[in-house]
Formats: structure tokens, sequence, C-alpha cells
């Protein structure tokens, strides 16, 4: 087995116990971004070979004199290209932040920094974050690493790639709507997107600012926490960042815990394949059959998530986006004659279809006069999700469902009908509309090999409870020998 | 016809903070552009704002003051426009929720107060500055972002003003409370205080109001009285060859002192207002009211009238000390030493302010305790020692700051009231002088005088003079 196929637990204990060297890890990982990046096509920039050498080797030499190297120690990650990275181009896969190098990290990166993670790429998305394919992308089109005439999903398909093709040992993504967890459960890698304010989102370039939340990718749920370890806690630079104690996830992942699961009915209706669904049941029988209590719940108002989404995300997506205007930084277009030709056109030029759609439908709902029937609609019904989960935490530790109502779709399946392309996040919207944390992880695979997610929610800040969960899950599957990347 | 003018004013002032409303960029002004800029004022991808909690206060401050009502928690939102000196191309700003509303504000008019109401007092940053070069054939504008997001406080009235006059008390009294409230230093050269008015006309009487026009782009309180005063005519003239007024907004050309259609109401931009995702609610807590409650000061015009009414000021006196909040402070203070506030009151504008005047200095570069001038005004109100003495006294304390006692100890500036130590005095004066004593005698009421000078020279100038006057008088008379 490659280096790189590793876990980042597994290469963690052997950088440290010196059965391996940074160099050595980070080779593998390059050999094999050289080897299957043709085909997947998940980054948008890898940084230099020799000078991610460089700094593998910089923490060799500091390990070696017995110095703390950090929780990440010397760990190869890559990180979509919304987040911001000082120095290292960070375009959102748009044609209008094309040029755009930030003079500034995100707190995420800076935290991966300090906690000895090394950044190897930035990676593909849908442009803004804005689809569930990664087709999105202004940019290049990435392929699922278990089938290349698929989809990874998106936003964050580049970082979904990458970590299931073993290009990076754990990646970041954005999760909106679903954009972390849903490219997981397609490429059959874990996701989470934590409680929002739980991951600071300063130099997260924003699409749906009260939605948006930073999150791993990884191979397995102890990979997750480690990673979720590192960018957790209070940013002072954030102010909806919350200021409360970062448990210890790690160890949550490993707790056995018999808790009550809710399966919420309309999860599991119309729309949902049935080897998905089954699937995913199959999981939830081998927890009851270690003991854990499943119940029926309900989320009575889950049916208006997509359109409450989509207008929530889009209105707050309109005002900003606005800034990218060709006026201070990225694309400005040529030959134009007076500010609003360099506006309409910077823009034109810049934005692609789906990001021009959604400015749109969300400068529509802010409109005067109909603001109140969309957004202050939605903004009720936001609410009532909220509720709906409330009520259903009082039932049950965790809400279980499969991430996807499908596997991963062949590329240009959903490209020309914008409406089925949302109703991909149609089971993850919900946990951001109501701001509780959710991880998806891969219980099994389709009779044609595709990975098949599960999607475990917990209650605000119940980060812990989720990995507890997932641990569990994780371990019982793998004992079913259910699951293998 | 007469028509009732009707006229409501927008003010915006920059908040006296060291760092901007978002981020910590400095607010100083007149820096080289962009220099005071960072990722965060320049509206960077990915950036988020933080609160200035000193500029929220200082606007919780002025809603006090002015008796608004504060909600226990509020918020901002944000006002969606285009234009370069907006880098996010969205104002942080409030509408659903402002920091203040329903207040008043006093002011002087025709002797008297008129209370104007305040509709909304709100939090926002202001914007940068676009330059646009004087070479005609220039293709290029420049954008100087020094000035965005430094905070601004907008404080929006009721149309309750009825003339260019009452427009004018406004101004100027709300320019006064604002350097009274210590939330702005109203440099008007400097843009740290802006009006913008709305104008419009009805027949008198009537219950509704005309259509009303805005005006933009004046600079300073006499570009808003002269542009009130044109629309005024603008709108009489329109209404009496029986037109109608258009909503709308007009700008304000100062050279050519006329105002110009800028956009009619149906090209009004839709600010698409909706709560700012990135910041959370302000909550308005009962120790946070508490303290900003207790930085409130008593607003110049009550202050004015209760120097009036509680120490029996002249009304123009009241109104040169209450003028500047330190210097009513200064007052105040020195009443706990001296409680005589005719005596202090004059001291303090005689003496205090012209001297200051001459001298270029402000309040907080004055050597002089309120403590000490009280307690010289009360030795000068006593007969220890007379009036140019006091003056001297006070020169010396604006140049050392040393207390009135030490200063007439080290002069010897005492007078004598002692009639055995004038007597001797006097008695040389009319040995020395016979021609005076004969001009007394017939009946030169100026030789009084003239021994008086005699005497003062030679008591060098320590003698009182009402006892050496009256030593002079009984001695003459005895001759």
């Amino acid at each position: 087995m490659e280096l790189a196929q590793k876990t980042a637990c597994e290469l963690k204990r052997m950088i440290q116990t010196g059965q391996v060297s940074c160099r050595e890890v980070m080779t593998s990982v390059l050999d094999t971004i050289e080897k299957r990046e043709p085909v997947v096509q998940a980054y948008l920039r890898a940084l230099d070979r020799a000078e991610l050498l460089a700094r593998a080797d910089a923490t060799d030499k500091k390990n070696a004199r017995g110095e703390d190297i950090g929780i990440l120690g010397g760990l190869p990650i890559a990180i979509k290209d919304n987040i911001c990275t000082k120095g290292i181009s960070t375009t959102c896969a748009s044609k209008i932040l094309g040029n755009f190098i930030p003079p500034y990290d995100a707190t995420v990166a800076q935290r991966i920094a300090e906690a000895g993670g090394i950044v190897i790429g930035k990676t593909n998305m849908d442009e803004f974050a804005m689809g569930s394919s990664t087709e999105n992308s202004g940019m290049k089109l990435t392929r699922n690493p278990h089938d290349p005439e698929r989809v990874p999903g998106g936003s964050s398909g580049g970082s979904a790639a990458a970590v299931a093709a073993h290009e990076a040992v754990m990646a970041l993504g954005s999760d909106t709507g679903g954009s972390v967890r849903q490219p997981a459960a397609l490429c059959g890698i874990v996701g989470v997107k934590p409680t929002y304010g739980r991951v600071s989102r300063f130099g997260l370039i924003a699409f749906g600012s009260s939605l948006d939340q930073i999150g791993p990718l990884t191979k397995d749920v102890s990979d997750a926490a480690l990673l979720m370890q590192v960018i957790s806690g209070h940013d002072p630079k954030d102010s909806t960042s919350i200021n409360a104690d970062v448990p210890d996830f790690m160890e949550c992942a490993g707790n056995d815990r018999n808790l009550t699961v809710g399966l919420p009915r309309e999860f599991f209706g119309e729309g949902l394949d049935p080897e998905v669904g089954k699937s995913v049941k199959d999981a939830v029988g081998l927890l009851e059959k270690a003991g854990c209590k499943v119940v029926e719940v309900s989320l009575p108002n889950a049916g208006y998530s997509i359109a409450v989404y989509y207008i929530c995300a889009c209105a707050e997506a309109s005002s900003n986006l606005a800034r990218y205007d060709g006026c201070h930084y990225g694309y400005r277009a040529e030959g134009v004659d007076n500010i609003v030709e360099m506006y309409c056109r910077s823009r034109s030029e810049g934005f692609g279809p789906e990001v021009k759609r959604r400015i749109m439908l969300g400068t529509y709902a802010l409109s005067s006069g109909y603001y109140d029937a969309y957004y202050m609609k939605a903004a009720k019904v936001r609410k009532l999700i909220s509720l709906d989960y409330e009520a259903a935490f009082a039932k049950c530790d965790v809400v279980i469902h499969p991430t996807t109502p499908t596997p991963a779709f062949k590329i240009g399946d959903k490209t020309e009908n914008p409406l089925a392309m949302y109703l991909c996040d149609i089971y993850t919207v919900t946990a951001n509309l109501a701001g509780i944390p959710a991880i998806s992880l891969p219980c099994g695979r389709t009779s044609s090999g595709l990975p098949i997610g599960l999607h475990i929610a917990a209650a605000h800040m119940g980060e812990k409870t989720m990995f507890e969960a997932a641990g569990k899950v994780e371990r019982l599957l793998a004992e079913a020998g259910k699951w293998k990347l | 016809m007469e028509w009732e003018v009707v006229i409501g004013l927008e003010t915006h002032a920059e908040l006296a903070t060291r760092t901007k409303l978002w981020c910590d960029c400095s607010t100083e002004f007149g820096a080289a552009p962009n220099t005071h800029t960072c990722p965060i004022c320049v509206g960077m991808p990915g950036v988020l704002p933080v609160l200035n909690r000193k500029a929220f206060e200082l606007a919780l401050r002025v809603a006090f003051a002015f008796k608004c009502k504060v909600p226990p928690r509020t918020f901002f939102d944000r006002k969606n426009y285009y234009y370069p000196d907006l880098p996010k191309n969205y104002q942080i700003s409030q509408n659903y929720c402002n920091t203040g509303t329903e207040g008043h504000i006093d002011i002087p008019v025709n002797g008297g107060s008129k209370r104007v109401r305040i509709h909304n007092v709100h939090l926002e940053e202001d914007a940068g500055k676009n330059i646009h070069p004087e070479r005609s054939d220039a293709d290029y504008s420049l954008v100087d972002l020094n000035r965005a997001g430094v905070p601004l406080l907008e404080i929006v009235t009721e149309p309750d003003m009825r003339g260019p006059e009452e427009a004018q008390a406004f101004m100027e009294t709300m320019r006064r409370a604002l350097l009274y409230t210590e939330v702005s230093e109203c440099h008007m050269e400097q843009g740290h205080l802006r009006f913008e008015a709305s104008i419009s006309l009805r027949a008198p009487g009537a219950a509704e109001y005309g259509a009303r026009v805005e005006i933009k782009n004046v600079n300073s309180m006499k570009a808003v009285t002269s542009a009130i005063e044109y629309e005024i005519k603008r709108q009489t003239r329109i209404l009496n060859e029986g037109g109608k007024v258009a909503r709308e907004t007009r700008l304000w050309d100062d050279a050519a002192g006329a105002t110009g259609r800028m956009r009619s109401k149906e090209e009004a931009q839709d600010y698409r207002y909706f709560p700012e995702p990135d910041l959370i609610p302000v909550t308005i807590d009962d120790e946070m009211r508490a303290r900003v409650m207790a930085a409130v000061p008593e607003l110049p015009l009550a202050r004015k009238r209760r120097f009036i009414e509680a120490f029996g000021l002249p009304e123009y006196d009241a109104g040169v000390i209450s003028d500047d909040r330190r210097t009513a402070d200064f007052f105040e203070e020195a009443l706990k030493t001296y409680d005589n506030p005719k005596a202090v009151g004059n001291w303090i504008m005689n003496a205090m302010l012209r001297e200051m005047k001459q001298r270029g200095i402000g309040i907080v570069e004055l050597k002089p305790k309120p403590a000490q001038v009280a307690a010289l005004a009360k030795i000068a109100s006593s007969d220890r020692i007379n009036s140019p003495a006091a003056q001297k006294v006070f020169t010396i304390m604006m140049d050392t700051g040393d207390d009135p006692e030490e200063i007439i100890r080290r002069e010897g500036l005492e007078q004598t009231s002692d009639s055995g130590d004038i007597l001797p005095l006097v008695s040389k004066a009319i040995a020395d002088n016979p021609k005076a004593v004969a001009d007394f005698k017939s009946g030169k009421a100026s030789a009084v005088k003239f021994l008086m000078g005699q005497v003062m020279r030679m008591a060098r100038g320590k003698a009182n003079p009402q006892v050496a006057e009256k030593i002079i008088q009984e001695e003459l008379g005895k001759m």
C-alpha cells in the first residue's frame, strides 16, 4: 500500500515514531498527483514540488531534533479555492477572480500552518461554490475517481476527488447547502459541515454568509475529527464565530455509546434511489443490533427547504458578489467607455451562467415590493425548520438519513436542468438552514460500485455526539465489511 | 400666494473614534491616499467586519442625548448600490432597527425654543472618495479609500422646520450638541459634519405635505441655507404658476447658486436592504444603558437656560459660558469653590476667555484650575486687592498656574485698608501739594483725584482706594 493511501492519523503516528519521513509522505502524494491528476483534475493549482519537499524536509529536521511538529506535522493538505491563502492565487474557479492573489490567509489556513500541516494546492470547485457537480467551474472539469464518466459532486468536488484519489491526505471544503457532504458522499469519503459559527469564516470567500461553513474532507471519521480539532474555535475576526470550548473530537470519535437514532420519514420517501435507501437502512440496522434505539422523527417543513435555501443563499450571494465589479481587483473588461459599462461588461464576461442566475434570483428576492413575500417569508420558514430539528432532537441524539438521493451521476446529466441539480442538495440543506452540525460518511456501494453516503446530523454545537455516532457507524460498517475506500 | 415651507434635515457626522468601524485602520484625516486601508476596508474577498464597540456606544450616546427610544437589541443591514468609493458595493448601515428612534432636539427660535423631532439615529460606514483628474481628456478616475469604513452617524429629523432660519438654527444647535456629547470633532472642512435637506411647500394650514425635494451635494451650512432659499423660490414659482412640484432629488451647484435635477422618484434606487449576515445583533443591556447614559451631558441649550434660571446669569453671559462644554464644566467646577456665579462668570468671560483667545490656547492647555480662578474671584470681590492687582494676579496665573494667594504674597499685592497706614501718606500728599489744596477749596473736585494718585503712587498701588479717598476728603475737610 502506497503511503498516500493511508489515513492522516496513520501517517501522523508513523511520522512521529520515525517509521516514515514527511519527505516520503509528500513524495508519495506528489507522485499520486502526477499519476492520477491527468484524469481526475482535482486541482486548480498544485504547489511547486521542490518547495513542498523542502517544507517536508524542514518538518523532518524539526522532528529529528525532537521538537514539536504540531498535530498536523508534515501532512499534505489540499484547500478549496474559495479559501484565501496568502500569496497563493485564490479564484473561486471564476474568471472574475482569475488574477486574484490574497495578501492574507484565511483563519483556517493559518491554523493549519500553525499545526504543522502543509498546503499542497488549491482544488477545483463550482464557481463561487454554486453547484453540486463541480461542472460549474470556470476553469476545468473534475472527474469522480471511482468512475471518470461521473461527477465528483460539488461544490467542493476538487477537494473530495483529491482525497478519494489519494492526491491529498486531507482537504478543506466549504458547505453552504451540502457542498462538503454531498461530494464526500459521491466520492466515498467523510465530509463534515460544522455548527454554524464553530469554524471561522474569515478568509472564506462568501457565497451565502449565514449558511457557509468550512469543513474537512477526509478518508475516515478520525481524520475528520483531527482536522476539525485544528480548525474549530472562536476567532475574533469573525463576529459570527461562537466563543465556546472545543471538545476533544478525536476522543469522541472513539467513544462507544449507545445513542438514540432518529430517522426522518420525509427523507426516505419519493425520489430516493432504492439502493441508496437500502444501504443506509442496513447501516441503521447494524446500529440497532449493536444496542442503539431507533425512532422515527419528522421534519414537517423539510419540503420547503430547497425553496427557502435558494432564496436565502441567493439573496446573500447577490450582495456578497457585488464587489466583483472590475474596479478594485480581479477581472476588468477591456475598452470600456464609462463606469456603468465597466461594471456591466466586467461582470457579464467574468461570471459564469449559474452565478449570474443566482445573482438575478437573489436580487429579485430582495427587491422592493418582493422582500416580504420572498426573503422575509424564507427567513420565517427557516426558523420553522430549526424548530423542527429542535423537536426531533428532543426524541433522539442524532438524525440519520442518506446524504444524497442518488449516487454520483454522469457528467452532463443535469447541466441542462438547474432544478434537477438543485435537488441534489435536498437532504443536506436543512442542516445549513438550521445551523446544526452534520457529517457524511460512506456506508456502502451500489451494485455498479459507486459509493453511498450516510448523513448524521446532531443538535446545535453537538459535534461531540455527531462524532460519537459517526465513529460507531464506521466501526460497525468495517466489521461488517461494508466499506473500504 | 404665500406657501408654508416644510424642511427636514439629515445630519451625517463622522464619529471621533481612533479606528474605523469594522477594522483597525486609523481614521486620521489628511493621510496620503489609500494608506489607511486594509483588506477589510477595501472590501477584498473573504474578509469580515467586526464592530467597533466604541463607535456603537458613541451612537448610543447621541440617541440618549436626543431622548430617543432605544431598542433592547439592534442590528445592521446592507444597503446595496454600486459606486467605486464603496468597495463592497454595499454599505453596512441600519434600516430595519435603528439605534434610536422618536427623539427630539430643541433649537433656539426668536428668543424662545422649538422642538424638532428626530425620526431616527443610526450608525453606518462612510464611503471613500472618488478623485477625477482635472484634465478633461483623462480616461481614468482614482479612488481614495482612507475614509471608507469610518464610522458615520446619521440623524434624520421629521419635517419640522418651517424656514431657512430654523434650518440654520438646527444645524448650529446640532453641531454644538455633537461637540458637547464629544462624539464628533465636527470639522466641516474635513467633512466630519454634513447636512442634507428635503424641502416641500404647502398651503398654510394644509394637513398633507407637498412633494418633497431632496437636495444633495451641500458641503457647508451656508450652502444648505442657500440651497433651501433657492428651492423655496423655485417651488413657489412653480406652484404660483399653477404647476406641480416633482418629487425628486436635486443637486446643489454652489458656483451657480442653483439646484439641478439629479433623479426623479421613479428613478430612485432600490437599495434592497437586508440584515447583514456577517454581524451579530448588538444587545443593549442594562449595564451598557447605564454606562452610556452616564456619559450623556446636559445639552447646551438646556444648560444655558439653567445658567440663567438657577444662577441668574444674564442671557448673553449664559450663552457665552455654555457655548463650549469644557468652559461650562470649568465654570460649574469653579462654583464649588466660590458660589458666586456672577463674579466667577465675569472672570471666566472677561479675563479667561479673552486671555485664551489672545494666547491662542484651548481649555485643555489652560494652566489655572477652576478652584484657582474661583479663589481669585473671591479675593477680588473682597477689598484685599484692587482691580489692577487682581488682573495682574490673573496674568501670572495664566503663565504659571500658581495659586492666587501665593502670587499675591510673592508679589506683595495685598492692599491695605488700615487708616493708620494710609493717613501718613495722605498727610504727606497734602503737605507736598498746596496747589491741590487751594484748588479743592476753590471747588475743583479734580483735586481729590490728583491727591488720590499721589497717595496710590506712594502706596505702590496697595492702598484701598475707597479708604484712601475717604481719608483725603476728611483731611481736606478739616482744613
